[in-house]
């Protein structure tokens, strides 16, 4: 030690007996290797590793077995060669005596390593002080060290500080729990190693100092480890700090507290005031892991207590069942208990006598974190359940190092007044026992608070997931809601459409009045309306002449048979009626085209300015041809139904004749003037010309064929002649003829 | 004469001024929707199983507000109902028998598996959506998720749905309370059956 350290003290505390010569008699010593190992797949806090192993496998030394699951997680290696026998739910080595899932391995006793390096060797570095942090903690974590002082909290976790700036290492080496000298014979044993991991975790860490904190009832071990800091000559950068024996002075931020003065924030880590605490065989395992790549397969635990022969400690292979140790240190079951005698049976402790926990069975394994198995007689450490009334005298609150006022805490746990014991820093407690050891009234305070700690974790739990339900409940509801909303909105646009539909069937007749009264307006607004009026007014067109035909028919028989004849005048008028509707819808039929075209040159005039331009002129001769082919067309229909509306239908045919004639004039006119037209052009139009009239005077001669027919077939229909077939064969062709007629009209016009 | 004037003056003007800032702050800091229904649904278990006679947690967090009983929430237990009596100030009062009785240990519902149909009616019962699957999928329950509030169980055709206790892991594990009162006097140290059971395996 080349530095003053100035030490500080931490209220409370205990002087238990220490008992920890019995178990510093000899050296560590190495169990027979076991039939079976069991390895619990959950050694550390954290999330259980996931086992990377099939039952029937065969392992070698220092294999991993079992992969890390998340950040907070540590791997699991094979501690010797031998073949995995099953992986299956066993009791594992917890206060609650529950079963966890575990990897049994059978030795094959040969021990053969699995190959493994130093990390300087496999990063292929000269100098070991170059290796970076990140694969000195990639190291760690993969070797799977976890803390092995007692809570077991991954390693390469607790190295990986993030933001916080580390000023200060210190190693645990107190060990101030008694009986147990584990730490005591590695720090005797192994100092060597155990510098070299405090070299490493200083390079992780960039840390000015190192501190190993010693307690004073530990001179060899603190003389071991001087003798290592100078072999080391690591003297002037890590001191050992020999540090007055009392309980719990190995407890983290106690130690801390007496190094430093700094107390660690409560429910904070001590990374937040720049320190880091390593136990001392975490520092040893480390430095393996780091320098020989030996991964965590062993620990050194004491057996001890007057039940057992060759107290001592033990270098053990995690997994080797504590019966097995037991039975190597030479335990000696107490004789059994007599009926009616109030001797206790023994217990067998993992842990020490204040901290550790009676073990349900000893078919248990040694895990990373068991640091003694305590077999004590009764005499020895009796057992004390008789709890008797609290007589307030307050030694709890003295002895206690957390500053807490453990009465007020049982009382509250007792009454299950749990936000007050939370109230009154119930977490900050670090279960150590002092109270319990030091109450008068043999009351198990630490029992207690364990029990309330358990209990408002559990209360946090529930809330946590009933905040959770409401979550779901409420986003549930929102999304049946949303769902409803959009069925409703597709249901009403459903109906609506329904109902535009069939107002749309409704206003169809009102709006053939319209169209026939105020055509022009009308058919102004838009030319789709107009089209479906069109349309309607053809359907229309088409019913009645389906009526004029039947009617005729009927007047025709009438006419025929005298019985009858008294109908003849009834049906004559009907006759005339159909007839009459025809020509109206005939009528209204034109204006509703007059009106689409209207539109549809309004919309062209809206576009082109210029009325006179050549564009405007050529549309305006396309759609007096157009007309023209919908009058022959229509003079064609009338003719077929002999309807007297063929003579106006042939003076308009004549008319639209004569516009096309004027429309084609105009834009000829126009586009000479303002461009000289392509010479070709002129004269195709005039040989289109004469094709056109020729064409209509066909169309004329061919309509007057078509009348003539007509009139034959019907003539026959009325007598009944059985040419009615012939001449409605006749009359069809006819049809066709012209129908062809005109359409070479149409593309001539086009043209 | 002109001291009681300016007495009353004065007592006018600080009347006005004070309840000028009342009432500014009664529109400023206006406490939007109940808080008490926010604290008391805080307080009910939200297995949202409906046993209360209410469509979910909330509503009967509302019907409380508005004067109903505390004792109808059968998942919650005595514990919540303690709970909304200290909350509401009332007489805590035994669970009411009619919405059924309080759940010795906490369940989760199992589906299973090679007998569900895939007919998506526990889907359409859970009301938090903790089951997973498709008509004429094979169903499963998200056990995290789940409340236990047996309401998919009825609507299963087959019955293939089971609620099972929820098992004990070392991370809900804890410590349980030292037993008080047992023994006072020497001749009640009696071992307890663990200790037994260690000897007898040693």
């Amino acid at each position: 030690m080349t530095h003053l350290i100035q030490l500080h003290e931490f209220d409370g505390g205990i002087h238990p007996p220490e008992n920890k010569m019995q178990s510093t008699g000899r050296g560590i010593k190495t169990p027979p290797m076991p039939n079976e190992l069991v390895l619990p797949i959950h050694q550390h806090i954290g999330a259980p590793a996931d086992p990377v192993v099939a039952v029937g496998d065969t392992v070698l030394k220092g294999q991993t077995i079992a992969e890390p699951h998340g950040y907070v997680s540590a791997p699991l290696h094979a501690p010797t060669s031998g073949t995995v026998t099953a992986i299956e739910d066993r009791v594992v080595p917890h206060a609650s005596g529950l079963t966890e899932l575990s990897i049994v391995i059978k030795p094959d006793r040969q021990d053969s390593w699995i190959e493994h390096q130093s990390l300087c060797a496999e990063l292929g570095l000269d100098d070991c002080d170059d290796i970076p942090a990140d694969a000195l903690i990639t190291r760690i974590r993969d070797c799977g060290i976890a803390g092995m002082g007692g809570a077991g909290f991954p390693t390469a976790v607790k190295l990986n500080t993030g933001g916080y700036t580390i000023d200060t290492l210190i190693l645990n080496g107190a060990e101030c729990e008694p009986y147990i000298t584990a730490d005591d014979m590695l720090m005797r044993e192994r100092a060597v190693g155990i510098i070299r991991g405090a070299q490493i975790s200083l390079q992780i860490l960039k840390a000015e100092r190192c501190l190993i904190g010693v307690e004073d009832n530990k001179p060899e071990a603190i003389a071991a480890l001087e003798a290592a800091l100078l072999e080391l000559h690591e003297e002037h950068h890590i001191d050992v700090v020999t540090i007055p024996t009392k309980y719990p002075s190995g407890g983290e931020k106690q130690l801390i507290q007496i190094l430093t003065g700094k107390e660690v924030p409560s429910g904070g880590i001590p990374a937040q005031v720049g320190i880091v605490c390593q136990n001392v065989g975490t520092a040893l395992a480390i430095a393996e892991a780091v320098d020989e790549g030996k991964p965590l397969i062993s620990r050194i635990t004491t057996v001890t207590g007057d039940t057992i022969a060759d107290k001592g400690n033990w270098d053990v292979l995690l997994g080797t069942p504590v019966s097995h140790l037991l039975k190597a240190s030479g335990y000696q079951a107490p004789g059994k208990r007599k009926i009616f005698s109030n001797k206790k049976p023994t217990r067998i402790i993992m842990g020490g006598p204040m901290m550790g926990f009676a073990l349900p069975t000893t078919d248990l394994p040694v895990v990373k974190t068991t640091n003694c198995i305590l077999a004590p007689t009764n005499k020895e450490l009796p057992a004390n359940d008789i709890a008797m009334a609290c007589i307030r005298c307050g030694m709890c609150a003295d002895a206690c190092p957390a500053d807490l006022l453990p009465q007020q805490l049982y009382w509250f746990s007792k009454a299950e007044e749990l936000d007050k014991a939370e109230q009154h820093n119930l977490f900050d407690c670090i279960e150590c026992g002092a109270c319990s050891y030091v109450c008068p009234s043999e009351i198990p305070l630490v029992q207690y608070y364990r029990h309330s700690k358990g209990a408002i974790r559990e209360e946090r739990a529930t809330h946590q997931k009933a905040e959770q339900a409401r979550e779901r409940f409420e986003a549930r509801i929102a999304r049946q809601e949303r769902e409803q909303a959009e069925k409703d909105a597709k249901r009403k646009a459903r109906a609506e459409a329904a109902a535009k539909a069939q107002e749309a069937k409704k206003a169809a007749p009102d709006s053939t009045k319209t169209a026939s009264t105020e055509t022009a307006p009308a058919s102004g607004s838009t030319s789709t309306a107009s089209s479906a009026d069109l349309e309607k007014l053809q359907k229309q067109l088409t019913g009645a002449q389906a009526a004029l035909v039947k009617t005729k028919e009927k007047l025709e028989a009438a006419q025929n048979d005298p019985d009858q004849a008294d109908k003849v005048a009834l049906f004559e008028g009907a006759l005339a009626k159909t007839q009459d509707k025809i020509k109206k819808i005939a009528v209204d039929m034109a204006a509703a085209k007059k009106a689409a075209k209207a539109s549809t040159t309004e919309a062209g005039v809206s576009d082109k300015g210029d009325p006179n331009s050549p564009e405007r002129l050529k549309k305006k001769w396309d759609t007096a041809q157009a007309r023209l082919d919908t009058a022959s067309k229509r003079l064609k229909e009338a003719q077929e139904q002999g309807l007297d509306t063929v003579e106006l239908l042939t003076q308009g045919l004549e008319k639209q004749k004569a516009r096309v004639e004027e429309a084609k004039a105009a834009y000829e006119a126009v586009s000479s003037t303002s461009k000289p037209a392509p010479p070709a052009e002129a004269p195709s139009n005039a040989s289109q010309d004469n094709k056109n009239e020729e064409l209509n005077r066909k169309i004329r001669a061919q309509q007057d064929r078509v009348a003539k027919a007509n009139e034959r077939l019907e003539m026959a229909k009325a007598e009944g002649l059985d040419t009615v077939d012939a001449l409605t064969k006749a009359h069809t062709k006819q049809l066709e003829k012209l129908a062809g007629l005109e359409a070479q009209l149409t593309p001539a016009g086009e043209a | 004469m002109s001291t009681i004037i300016i007495a009353v003056v004065v007592l006018s003007v600080l009347a006005l001024v004070f309840g000028a800032l009342l009432g500014f702050a009664s529109v400023r800091f206006k406490v939007e929707g109940n808080p008490i229904v926010d604290q008391i649904n805080d307080v009910l278990p939200q297995t949202q199983c409906g046993q209360c006679g209410y469509p979910g947690c909330k509503p009967y967090a509302e019907a409380i507000s508005g004067g109903e009983k505390i004792n109808k929430c059968p998942p919650g237990g005595e514990g919540t109902i303690q709970s909304l009596a200290d909350l509401l100030g009332v007489e805590p009062e035994p669970l009411d028998a009619e919405h059924g009785a309080e759940k010795a240990v906490p369940t989760v519902a199992y589906i299973r598996e090679d007998e569900c149909i895939g007919c998506t009616k526990c889907i359409q019962a859970c009301p938090v959506d903790a089951i997973l699957g498709a008509a004429k999928q094979m169903h499963t329950v998200i056990v995290d998720e789940c409340t236990g509030c047996d309401l998919c169980v009825e609507p299963c055709p087959v019955d293939c749905i089971d609620m099972i206790p929820v098992g004990v892991d070392r991370n809900s594990w804890y410590w349980q309370a030292p037993k008080t009162g047992a023994a006072l006097i020497a001749t009640d140290r009696q071992p307890s059956a663990s200790t037994l059971a260690a000897e007898e395996h040693v």
